[in-house]
């Protein structure tokens, strides 16, 4: 198919993304992230049912530095989606469209999800 | 050729009473994955810190196997439902859109199934 080159107006890129835009597309793409994180999590349950010995090395494999910063990655993705899931489900139900409660949500939301991903980061330290 | 008028062809098709099933189950698995995702933290805090004889212990108990069972079939339904419609915002080509969806729903039934026959290993492994 010949598709014609035409001149775009500018767009998304030209203005600024108000708080629950970039709270939008940031559910957006911490769902993404957290569907590739799925294979890791299903990787581990494979790894779990082959007995004690892969058991000991993936526990170190998922100790390592980098693995760690990719888990608390995904454990604060997981957070975000679900407190902005948590609105989605609120708006499902017809409710908060107004524009005050829209960017109070946008807060509560951001801090909900450090706070959770900051207590569940404490517990793990023992 | 079809002698059919344009009204007339499309009168035949009819809506295709299903429009609202892949919203529906996308807030079903939602609400679903609430509780059960704390069944993951819990397994994920179990895998860093635990022994292999404290972990498996704890999967072999009716009550978390069963949880983690059912957040894995949420959690992947959830995520294809979720990549489906990203490909259908941003994928404008209807082959590419339609073959994506469903190979991203072959492999997150693929991964289900391969989480699902890990964690019954486990289990009845004695």
């Amino acid at each position: 198919m010949n598709e014609v080159k035409r001149p775009l107006s500018p767009h998304l890129q030209v203005y600024r993304l108000p708080l629950t835009g970039i709270i939008s597309i940031t559910h957006r793409m911490t769902g993404v992230f957290l569907s590739l994180g799925i294979i890791l999590i299903v990787s581990i349950f494979v790894i779990l049912s082959q007995g004690e010995q892969a058991y000991s090395s993936l526990q170190i494999s998922l100790n390592l530095f980098w693995v760690q910063i990719f888990l608390w990655g995904f454990i604060y993705a997981l957070f975000f989606h679900l407190c902005h899931g948590v609105r989605h489900l609120i708006w499902d139900a017809g409710m908060g469209f107004e524009r005050d409660d829209m960017n109070r949500y946008a807060v509560i939301e951001l801090i909900a999800s450090v706070i959770l991903t900051g207590l569940v980061f404490i517990f793990f330290q023992g | 050729m079809r002698y059919q008028s344009a009204l007339a062809r499309a009168q035949g098709m009819g809506s295709a009473k299903s429009g609202t099933h892949h919203w529906w189950m996308q807030r079903i698995t939602a609400i679903a994955l609430l509780p059960l995702s704390f069944y993951l933290l819990q397994f994920l805090y179990l895998i860093l810190t635990a022994p292999y004889s404290e972990t498996r212990e704890w999967i072999q108990q009716a009550f978390n196997s069963t949880a983690l069972i059912l957040w894995i079939i949420a959690v992947c339904y959830h995520a294809a439902l979720g990549l489906q419609v990203v490909y259908e915002d941003y994928i404008s080509s209807i082959g590419r859109r339609m073959t994506l969806v469903w190979l991203t729903h072959l492999v997150f039934t693929g991964l289900a199934v391969t989480a699902i026959i890990a964690i019954f290993n486990l289990v009845f492994a004695g």
